[in-house]
C-alpha cells in the first residue's frame, strides 16, 4: 500500500523512482467519481460477460449468485454495461437518493 | 585479446575497448568525428568478434531512447555522438539520467551550431552540464581506453546506476594515433562484473519504470536524484582505483602536474592539459613557478579535490573551450569561481576561452595565456573572460 | 464477418493485467483498448508508452496499474525504446546472460505521439524489423492535453487548435493514414482494429504477437470526452464508425490487404448517422457531409478492390 502521495519522503522512493507495488492503484476508489450508479435485475442477467468484456475500469466480476455486477469501489458509472447488455437487464440510477 | 601496446587511432581503440567490455547493445547515429568510433563497431559485430546488437538509427533522438530501452532491460549500453547529435538527443539525455539508466557514451566533443561546425570544443558538453550524467575527461588515448572500462564499472555499480559520459576532444584524439597499451581480456573480466540491475524490466518483476510527478512528489524524486549523483562520488573513485591496482595507470577527479609548489597554476579539461604540462616544463626552466590543474570528473563536481589543490595559490588561469553567452566568464572559470568564493586562500580567477571549434592553440599560445594571464591577474584585471586570438 | 478464434467473451482471457483504480475519464474506450490488448498478450509482455492519456492516467507516482512491466520515457519515441528492450534482450538471451523466453515488446502510443511526433522514430523501428508491436490507439486528437487536433484528426472535427468558426469548417486536412505508412515499410502485419469488435481486435493482436518481426495495429479509440457524446455510447459509436466504413476493419498481412468484417447491407449505415450525434461535428451541414460520405466510399470501394484482389 503506497504511502499518500503528499507523505512520501525523498528517501524512500526508489532509485530512479521506479515503482515496484505491482498494480497499486487498486488502492484508488474512484467509485466516489460516478453521479450513476449500475443495478442489475440478477434473474435476467444470462452471464453472457459482455459487460465484463466492455467494461473499461474492469471492475465487473461474477457475483456469489453467479450474475455479473460492478465493484462499486471502481465503478465510475459510464454506463457502458447497461448500453451494451443484451438481455438489457442493467439500469442506470442516480447516486442521489 | 592478449596485453599488448599498439599504435592506433584513439576512435578504434575506443571500439575495442567496448568489444572487450563485451557489450549488448550500441545504438547510434553517425556524426562526425564520432563515425570511425561506430563504424568500427559495425565491423567487430559483422564479423562476429562481438556478441552484440548493432542497432543503426534513424536519429540520435532515437539513439538515445534505443539506449534507454535496453538498458532499461538491463543489457550493457554504448553509445556516441557529438555536437548537434548531442543537442538533438538532449531530451532524451536528461531523461536517461533521471531515470537511472546506466550506460555509456563517448562523447567527442564538437562545437555547436550555428555556424556549423565539425572541429572540437567543449560546447556540447557544456549543454548538458546539469543532466545529471556522470562526466569524464579523457586527455590522450590510453585515458580514452582505460575509461571506458572505468565508466561501464561505474555506472552501472548498484551504487551508481547513472549514465556515464567520457569526453574526448573531437579529432584531437578521436583522429589522432596514439600509442595505447591494451589490457588482456582476463583483466577486463575480472575488472568488469556482468551487469545485473535490481529493477530490470522483465516478465517476472513487472516494474513501472517513468511515472509522473505531481508537485506533490516532484522535489522528493528531484533530491533522490540530487543524493544519488552526489553519492556515486566514493564509487567512482573506487573504480578508478581498481583500475589503477589491476593496471597501474591511476585516475583522479583532480590531477595536479607541478603545482605542489606552484604559485599560479593553469586549469585545463581534455586534451589541452598534455600541451600545458610541456609549456609549464618550459616555464619552470625559465624561473616560472607554475603548475596545471587538470579536472578529469566534471560531474559529480569534485569540490573537496579541487578546493585541495587550488586554495593557497595566488592565481588561476583557467582555458575555457566554451562561451556561455551572456555571462562573464566560461562554464568552467564560473564554476571554478564558485567554488572559490569566500574560501580563505582563494586565489584569484583570471578566464581565457580558447580553441572554439578547433582553432589551433600552439605551445607559444600556451605561453601568452600562462604569462598574460599572470599579468591580468596580478593588476586585478579578472573580470570576464578573453577569448584568445580574437581578430578585431 | 472473418472467423475469429475466440467469439465469445466466456473464452476470453480472465486476467486483468491493467488494474482498476485508472483515471481514465468515465466512458474511455482508450484505456479499454489497452486492456483488450493486454489480455491478447498475457503476461510476458514489456510495454513502453508514449506521454498521453493513457500514460497519465496509469501512472501518478507512487501509483501505477500497470501487472506487466512498463515503461514510459518520453513522448515521440516508445517505438525506439521498445526497440531497445527488444535488442537488449536478445542479445542477453542470445549470450545466455538470461534465459530464453517469448516476451511481447510492444510500443504505445496516441495518435499524436505515432502521426506526428513519433512519425520519424516509428518509421525508423519498422524499418529495422524489430520483433515487436506497435500500437497506436487512436482517439482523434491530443485529447491528454485539452482536445488538440493532430494529423490524424478527421476532417472536419472541431478540436481545440482546429475550431470550427466562421471561415473553418474545423480540421480542413484529411486524416494522415498511418495504416497504409506503416504497410509501405514492408513490414509483415499490418492491421486496424476497434474495442467495440473485441473479438476481432483480440485475434489481430494475437496474430500481430505471432508474426516475427515488426506489426503496427491501430486502432479507433472512441473518446467520449474529446468527442462529445456519452460516456455510454462509447461502443455504440466505434460501431457505428465501422458500420459506416469512416473505420474500416482490415489486415495487411505480408503486403495482403483483406477486409476483417464488412457490414452487411444490412447493417452498413451512412456516415451521417456516425456524425450526427458527435459534438465535434455537429457545426457541419449537408454539404459537407456528403463530401465526407464521398471520400469515405471511394476509398472503402477501393479497399475492397484490394482486398478481393489480393
Amino acid at each position: 500500500m503506497a504511502k499518500p502521495m503528499d507523505q512520501i519522503t525523498w528517501q524512500e522512493l526508489e532509485t530512479g523512482a521506479v515503482v515496484v507495488e505491482v498494480g497499486n492503484s487498486t488502492q484508488y476508489e474512484t467509485g466516489s467519481w460516478r453521479s450513476e450508479r449500475p443495478v442489475v435485475e440478477k434473474e435476467k442477467c444470462i452471464k453472457c460477460m459482455y459487460c465484463w468484456l466492455y467494461c473499461p475500469e474492469a471492475c465487473i466480476h461474477q457475483a456469489e449468485e453467479g450474475h455479473f455486477e460492478a465493484d462499486l469501489k471502481y465503478c465510475k458509472g459510464c454506463g457502458i454495461c447497461a448500453a451494451e447488455c443484451p438481455a438489457k437487464c442493467i439500469t442506470m440510477i442516480s447516486e442521489e437518493k | 585479446m592478449a596485453k599488448v601496446r599498439k599504435g592506433v587511432e584513439v576512435s578504434i581503440a575506443i571500439a575495442d575497448a567496448v568489444a572487450q567490455a563485451d557489450v549488448d547493445v550500441i545504438a547510434a547515429y553517425p556524426i562526425t568525428p564520432q563515425t570511425h568510433i561506430v563504424e568500427h563497431l559495425s565491423e567487430i559485430v559483422a564479423d562476429g568478434e562481438l556478441d552484440a546488437e548493432f542497432i543503426p538509427v534513424e536519429s540520435e533522438h532515437s539513439a538515445m531512447s534505443v539506449c534507454c530501452g535496453s538498458s532499461a532491460v538491463g543489457a550493457r549500453t554504448f553509445t556516441s555522438t557529438s555536437s548537434q547529435g548531442l543537442a538533438l538527443m538532449s531530451e532524451i539525455f536528461f531523461i536517461a539520467a533521471a531515470m537511472r539508466l546506466p550506460m555509456v557514451m563517448a562523447l567527442a566533443n564538437r562545437s555547436l551550431s550555428s555556424p556549423l561546425s565539425i572541429w572540437n570544443d567543449h560546447s556540447d558538453v557544456m549543454m548538458v552540464r546539469d543532466a545529471g550524467w556522470i562526466h569524464v575527461f579523457v586527455d590522450n588515448g590510453q585515458e580514452t581506453y582505460d575509461n571506458i572500462f572505468c565508466a561501464f564499472r561505474m555506472s552501472e555499480d548498484p551504487e551508481v546506476m547513472l549514465p556515464v559520459a567520457v569526453n574526448l576532444d573531437g579529432f584531437i584524439l578521436t583522429h589522432m594515433i596514439e600509442p595505447v597499451m591494451y589490457e588482456d581480456d582476463e583483466l577486463i573480466r575480472k575488472y568488469l562484473p556482468p551487469f545485473k540491475m535490481k529493477n530490470a524490466l522483465h516478465p517476472d518483476n513487472p516494474v513501472s519504470m517513468g511515472c509522473f510527478g505531481m508537485p506533490e512528489i516532484y522535489t522528493e524524486a528531484q533530491m533522490n536524484r540530487e543524493m544519488g549523483v552526489r553519492n556515486s562520488y566514493p564509487h567512482i573513485i573506487r573504480a578508478w582505483d581498481e583500475w589503477g591496482r589491476l593496471t597501474g595507470r591511476h585516475y583522479r577527479p583532480v590531477e595536479t602536474y607541478r603545482a605542489d609548489d606552484a604559485e599560479y597554476c593553469i586549469v585545463t579539461m581534455g586534451s589541452y592539459g598534455e600541451t600545458a604540462m610541456e609549456v609549464v616544463d618550459t616555464l619552470r626552466e625559465q624561473g616560472e613557478k607554475v603548475g596545471v590543474i587538470k579536472i578529469r570528473l566534471w560531474r559529480p563536481f569534485p569540490l573537496e579535490e579541487f578546493r585541495k589543490a587550488a586554495l593557497g595559490k595566488k592565481h588561476l588561469i583557467v582555458l575555457d573551450r566554451a562561451i556561455s553567452f551572456g555571462t562573464r566568464g566560461g562554464p568552467v572559470a564560473t564554476e571554478l569561481r564558485s567554488a572559490l568564493y569566500g574560501r580563505p586562500g582563494a586565489p584569484s580567477v583570471v578566464n581565457y576561452v580558447a580553441g572554439l571549434a578547433g582553432r589551433d592553440v600552439s605551445r607559444k599560445d600556451f605561453t601568452n595565456i600562462i604569462l598574460q594571464g599572470k599579468q591580468k591577474a596580478a593588476s586585478g584585471d579578472t573580470e570576464g573572460f578573453t577569448l584568445y586570438g580574437l581578430r578585431g | 464477418m472473418a472467423k475469429t478464434s475466440v467469439s465469445s467473451p466466456k473464452n476470453v482471457e480472465r486476467a486483468e493485467y491493467l488494474a482498476p483504480g485508472h483515471r481514465a475519464c468515465q466512458g474511455c474506450a482508450e484505456v479499454l483498448a489497452v486492456r483488450l490488448v493486454l489480455k491478447a498478450l498475457g503476461k510476458d509482455t514489456i510495454v513502453a508508452m508514449a506521454t498521453g492519456c493513457m500514460e497519465i492516467v496509469t501512472s501518478p507516482l507512487p501509483i501505477t496499474s500497470w501487472r506487466v512491466p512498463w515503461i514510459h520515457n518520453a513522448f515521440e519515441n516508445p517505438s525506439a525504446v521498445i526497440s531497445g528492450g527488444e535488442a537488449g534482450m536478445k542479445a542477453m538471451m542470445r549470450k545466455g546472460k538470461l534465459p530464453q523466453k517469448k516476451i511481447n515488446f510492444v510500443g504505445m502510443g496516441g495518435d499524436g505521439a505515432t502521426a506526428d511526433i513519433g512519425f520519424g522514430p516509428l518509421s525508423g523501428a519498422l524499418e529495422r524489423g524489430h520483433d515487436m508491436i506497435y500500437v497506436c490507439y487512436d482517439n482523434e486528437a491530443y485529447m491528454n492535453t485539452g482536445i488538440q487536433r493532430s494529423s490524424s484528426t478527421p476532417y472536419g472535427a472541431s478540436t481545440t487548435t482546429s475550431p470550427a468558426g466562421k471561415k473553418s469548417i474545423g480540421q480542413q486536412t484529411q486524416k494522415k493514414n498511418m495504416v497504409e505508412i506503416a504497410a509501405a515499410h514492408g513490414i509483415p502485419y499490418v492491421a486496424t482494429a476497434c474495442p467495440s469488435f473485441p473479438f476481432d481486435l483480440l485475434d489481430k493482436v494475437k496474430k500481430a504477437s505471432e508474426t516475427p518481426g515488426p506489426a503496427y495495429i491501430h486502432i479507433l479509440s472512441v473518446c467520449p470526452t474529446g468527442w462529445r457524446i456519452q460516456p455510454s455510447d462509447a461502443i455504440k459509436y466505434g460501431r457505428l464508425a465501422v458500420n459506416s466504413c469512416v473505420f474500416p476493419l482490415y489486415e495487411v498481412a505480408d503486403g495482403r490487404h483483406r477486409l476483417t468484417y464488412r457490414p452487411s447491407e444490412k447493417k452498413l449505415i451512412p456516415v451521417s448517422e456516425y456524425l450526427s450525434g458527435q459534438g465535434r461535428f455537429r457545426h457541419l451541414t449537408d454539404h459537407d457531409i456528403e463530401q465526407i460520405q464521398a471520400r469515405v466510399t471511394r476509398d472503402y470501394e477501393r479497399l475492397v478492390k484490394l482486398s478481393d484482389q489480393e
